[in-house]
């Protein structure tokens, strides 16, 4: 029998697991394949729906599964966190069982925040990237009557989009309530412009001009003083802030670095087409967990699920190599507004267009959130 | 010392792009490290610079390799 392993049960992994279960659901029926999911928790978290959340625009209620209703027939779910994997003996040790042997294993590990990197950040700062951060941050705006905010971004960071999200959110959100008169926006960036794509940047800095938001780029958060309400940035830049809403530094879990398979800050040196780990052949890696050079998005990992599945299908149920190579896709929603989106679309060829936003595509963005379990289940 | 140099391939990178590949890596890197960005973003080679003046950081070069540059920049804070 031949045996896939994935570690991870967020979007990457339950994508992989869907996809292979279903296209290969003869031979697991047989016993001549197995597809077993190990995740650490036993519920699925729609990680967009934060930042709704954190605007009451969506409850938490909403974005939760439990991962058994999520599966294909014919995958065995493993409730329980990897601890080391052993390359050589090919197997994943887990914290409270036996270790899982595989044939071929996938890393879908995502990433986390890394809010010890910047002093002062978690006592100083509020996010949405986590649910509880984003329910504290949703008191606070309901709390909220005026005063200066301030966005600050910490790299790397997943879903690049958001801190102009946020901005542009708020900046509609406050003049809603009657408070925008009364508050300050300041969306600070650590690159030279306000965003790491040069047509993003170009489109989204008149965007914010004409908001009245003010833009403070090459702005690094170094640390933030929690009691004097200041933060700084390696650039030598300080500002005051009476809300201060951060996007923290990410950092992948630490399952790679202990089993000494990942680089500075946990990523996984991964080969850009086949998403192999490099130097293994049978080990694989999608989603946040790797190191490439791409946006951490829901849509990169479900992009990458599609071609490692068709892979995996073919050297598991053939021993064929893999032929499908990913082309560095993504595509990103981006809300400019409550009532208004646009979208980005690219590669590692084509740089991305901004179209006009328009209500239609913010409409298709909020019917994807509650659609969003479907993709997941690999029927889309 | 070649070989202390860390390389970062960063063709193809729209998003976070080859600036925000570097400061990813110098967060983490020891100070004294060489760090060379490859990208074929030719905003590269001003935007590099720029940052490494504003963050202290030390900018080293740019060499041409057809298709894409090669910049260089040294930890040293
Ligand atoms: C506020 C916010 C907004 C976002 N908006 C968008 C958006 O609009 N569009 C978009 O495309 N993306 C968006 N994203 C990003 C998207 O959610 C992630 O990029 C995506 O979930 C990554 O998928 P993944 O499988 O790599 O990781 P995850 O989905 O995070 O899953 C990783 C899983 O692995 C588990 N795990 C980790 N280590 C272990 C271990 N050692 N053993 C067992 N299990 C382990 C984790 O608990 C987790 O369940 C957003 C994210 C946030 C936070």
């Amino acid at each position: 029998m031949k045996r896939l392993v994935i570690v991870g049960a967020g979007t990457g992994g339950l994508m992989v697991a869907n996809f292979v279960a279903r296209d290969l659901s003869r031979e697991i029926a047989h016993g001549e394949i197995s597809v077993t999911l190990l995740g650490d928790k036993d519920e699925y978290i729609y990680q967009p729906g934060f930042l709704y959340v954190a605007f009451d625009l969506m409850r938490p209620a909403q974005l939760i599964r439990p991962i058994r209703e999520l599966l294909a027939p014919g995958i065995e779910f493993v409730h329980d966190r990897a601890v080391r994997i052993d390359p050589e003996g090919k197997v994943v040790e887990r914290a409270g069982g036996e270790a899982l042997r595989y044939d071929y294993l996938v890393l879908a590990t995502g990433s986390g925040l890394n809010l010890q990197e910047v002093p002062g950040l978690s006592e100083g700062a509020h996010w949405f990237y986590t649910l509880e951060g984003a329910l504290q941050l949703r008191d606070e705006l309901r709390r909220f009557a005026g005063g200066r905010v301030v966005l600050t971004v910490g790299v790397p960071h997943k879903c690049p989009v958001a801190p102009l999200e946020f901005t542009m959110m708020f900046d509609e959100w406050a003049r809603v309530r009657g408070i925008r008169e009364q508050t300050e926006l300041v969306y600070t960036y650590p690159l030279g412009r306000a965003h790491s794509i040069p047509s993003v940047a170009e489109w989204a800095q008149p965007e914010l001009e004409h908001r009245g938001v003010r833009v403070e780029t090459f702005f690094n958060m170094e640390s933030v003083e929690p009691d004097q309400k200041v933060v700084h940035s390696l650039e030598g830049t300080d500002i005051a802030y009476d809300l201060l809403v951060a996007i923290p530094p990410h950092r992948g879990d630490e399952l790679g670095a202990l089993s000494g398979l990942a680089e500075a800050g946990n990523w996984y040196p991964t080969d850009r087409n086949r998403l192999n780990l490099n130097g293994r052949d049978d080990v694989f890696v999608l989603g946040d967990a790797t190191n490439l050079p791409i946006s951490k998005a829901g849509s990169v990992a479900h992009f990458e699920a599609e071609v490692l599945a068709d892979n995996l299908v073919g050297l598991l149920a053939e021993g064929s190599p893999p032929a499908y190579l990913y082309s560095g896709r993504a595509f990103c929603f981006i809300e400019t507004g409550l009532e208004r989106a646009t979208f980005i679309s690219f590669d590692y060829l084509n740089p991305p267009k901004v179209p006009q936003p328009t209500n239609a595509v913010h409409w298709f963005k909020q019917t994807y959130n509650r659609i969003h379990w479907a993709n997941l289940k690999a029927v889309m | 010392m070649a070989d202390n140099i860390m390389v970062i391939d960063a063709r193809g990178s729209f998003c976070p792009g080859p600036l925000m590949e570097l400061i990813r890596a110098i967060k983490s890197a020891e100070i004294g490290q060489v760090i060379a960005v490859l990208s074929n973003d030719s905003g590269s080679k001003k935007d590099i610079p720029l940052w490494a003046g504003k963050a202290g950081q030390e900018f080293i070069g740019v060499e041409a390799h057809g298709e894409y540059d090669e910049i260089t920049v040294r930890k040293v804070r």
